[in-house]
């Protein structure tokens, strides 16, 4: 089947089987290969992008699903050569050890921004529940959210 | 994991849709939100030669409360009703629900109607439901039929849909002047099954007597158990400490849990037990007012 996607605004077509998963059609196809996949049963999030704003497990959606819409991977966040807020948080407060999770945690801490440009630590927490991390022990990646949340709110407004 | 292969059809209205399940029969699955088919499917636990995407036909997804019933349409996500202030304010049991289903990037997507029509027992809008006592509408080639909720689960991963209808609303009644509900769930960790989970929905009188009770439980049978027993010892009484402990050992008595990694059977019906007497005393809680 065919299937259009813009893929961080750039549209990209390809002709796939409907079992293909989102995730290959991205990495495999598109060959942006930001996009990790962890556990392949929808429990780490590692694959997580977003689908018409919504974060999503590329890997427990069909690439045909996404025929005709808008997806953001973590090439998406930088602009310009410049780090989004959220990158420049993970750096400066250490929340990736390995980094394995970490496209996923940034594309799910992308949306859960938008949603809750000012949250507390426990909406935070509940916020990234979705995704695993076997290194940092969550503590940073909460530090660095929240410095994203800080920069967004001084009016780094993306 | 790569699902085996299959067809891909994205119907636009639900006659569309009740047409293709019509012409292929048992060899079509539906997807809605898709997150527990998929995995199903990437284990090979489940091969559909037919998959009928039912996501682009309108008018599926809204909440809405009419005359005294809320109808929620089959594609709401569980975010959305978790996003809703018509579900956080009046509709409690359905509120504690949907925040604890899988965890938040799942529940994206995944769908208020998948999560009944799955059949599986160990999710948990079917105890919701059953205490709610809502009402199924399933769309088929004949029209629209309903199906009280208490009649929907037939088996394990079973439900009374035939093979060429969709489940497309779920009517829920609305909360009297002095309800309260609460659902309590222990999972290991986010985005596990229940151990075990129960739901309470409660309608008081005037005087404080328990004019309706409804009990369902999570994953602890076959099927999504309503505890009709427990529910009959509270009707008509006043719910003092006596009478919420002899309910909550008649709901431990219903379930019927088998051992797995997540606890003995024994282990489970106790905490149904205890769960049970906790959902009561909080749905008693909201009912006089508190959250």
């Amino acid at each position: 089947m065919r299937v259009q996607v813009a893929v961080n605004g750039e549209k990209h077509e390809a002709d796939v089987e409907p079992r293909l998963l989102l995730v290959h059609l991205i990495r495999e196809v598109f060959r942006q290969t930001g996009t990790h996949i962890g556990c392949d049963t929808t429990h780490c999030g590692a694959c997580t992008v977003l689908l018409d704003g919504r974060a999503v497990k590329s890997c427990t959606v069909f690439a045909v699903q996404a025929h005709n819409r808008q997806i953001m991977t973590v090439e998406g966040l930088e602009q310009n050569g410049k780090l989004h807020p959220l990158q420049e948080g993970f750096m400066e407060e250490h929340g990736l050890q390995c980094g394995y999770c970490t496209p996923g945690m940034l594309m799910t801490s992308y949306a859960f921004l938008k949603k809750h440009p000012a949250p507390t630590e426990d909406q935070i927490r509940h916020g990234i529940s979705g995704n695993l991390c076997r290194c940092t022990g969550y503590v940073n990646i909460v530090k660095a959210i929240q410095y994203a949340a800080a920069r967004l709110g001084q009016g780094d407004g993306r | 994991m790569i699902p085996a292969a299959f067809e891909y059809h994205a119907p636009r209205s639900i006659g569309e849709a009740t047409q293709l399940l019509t012409s292929l029969g048992e060899d079509a699955k539906i997807l809605s939100g898709g997150q527990s088919l998929i995995p199903l499917m990437k284990l090979r636990l489940a091969s559909p030669r037919h998959l009928v995407d039912i996501n682009a036909i309108p008018g599926l997804a809204s909440i809405q409360e009419t005359d005294g019933v809320l109808r929620i349409g089959a594609l709401t996500r569980e975010s959305d009703l978790e996003d809703s202030e018509l579900i956080r304010t009046r509709y409690p049991l359905l509120f504690d629900t949907c925040k604890v289903i899988a965890d938040p990037i799942v529940r994206n997507l995944a769908t208020i109607g998948g999560n009944l029509a799955h059949g599986d027992p160990a999710n948990d809008h079917p105890a919701t439901m059953l205490a709610l006592g809502a009402e199924i509408v399933a769309a088929g080639p004949r029209g629209e039929r309903r199906i009280p909720v208490a009649a929907f689960f037939t088996g394990p991963f079973a439900t009374d849909l035939k093979a060429d209808e969709i489940l497309v609303e779920i009517r829920v009644p609305g909360p009297g002047r002095r309800s309260g509900a609460a659902y309590l769930k222990l999972e290991r960790k986010i985005g596990d099954f229940a151990t075990a989970a129960v739901a309470v929905q409660l309608e008081l009188g005037a005087d404080g007597s328990c004019e309706r009770a409804g009990i369902g439980l999570t994953n602890v049978g076959e099927t999504p158990i309503k505890a009709t027993a427990a529910e009959a010892a509270l009707k008509g009484k006043r719910p003092d400490e006596a009478t919420i402990q002899r309910a909550a050992e008649l709901a431990a008595a219903a379930a019927r849990p088998s051992a797995d990694l997540r606890g003995s059977a024994e282990y489970k019906k106790d905490l149904v037990r205890v769960l049970t007497a906790r959902a009561l005393r909080k749905a008693l809680e909201r009912a006089a007012g508190g959250r």
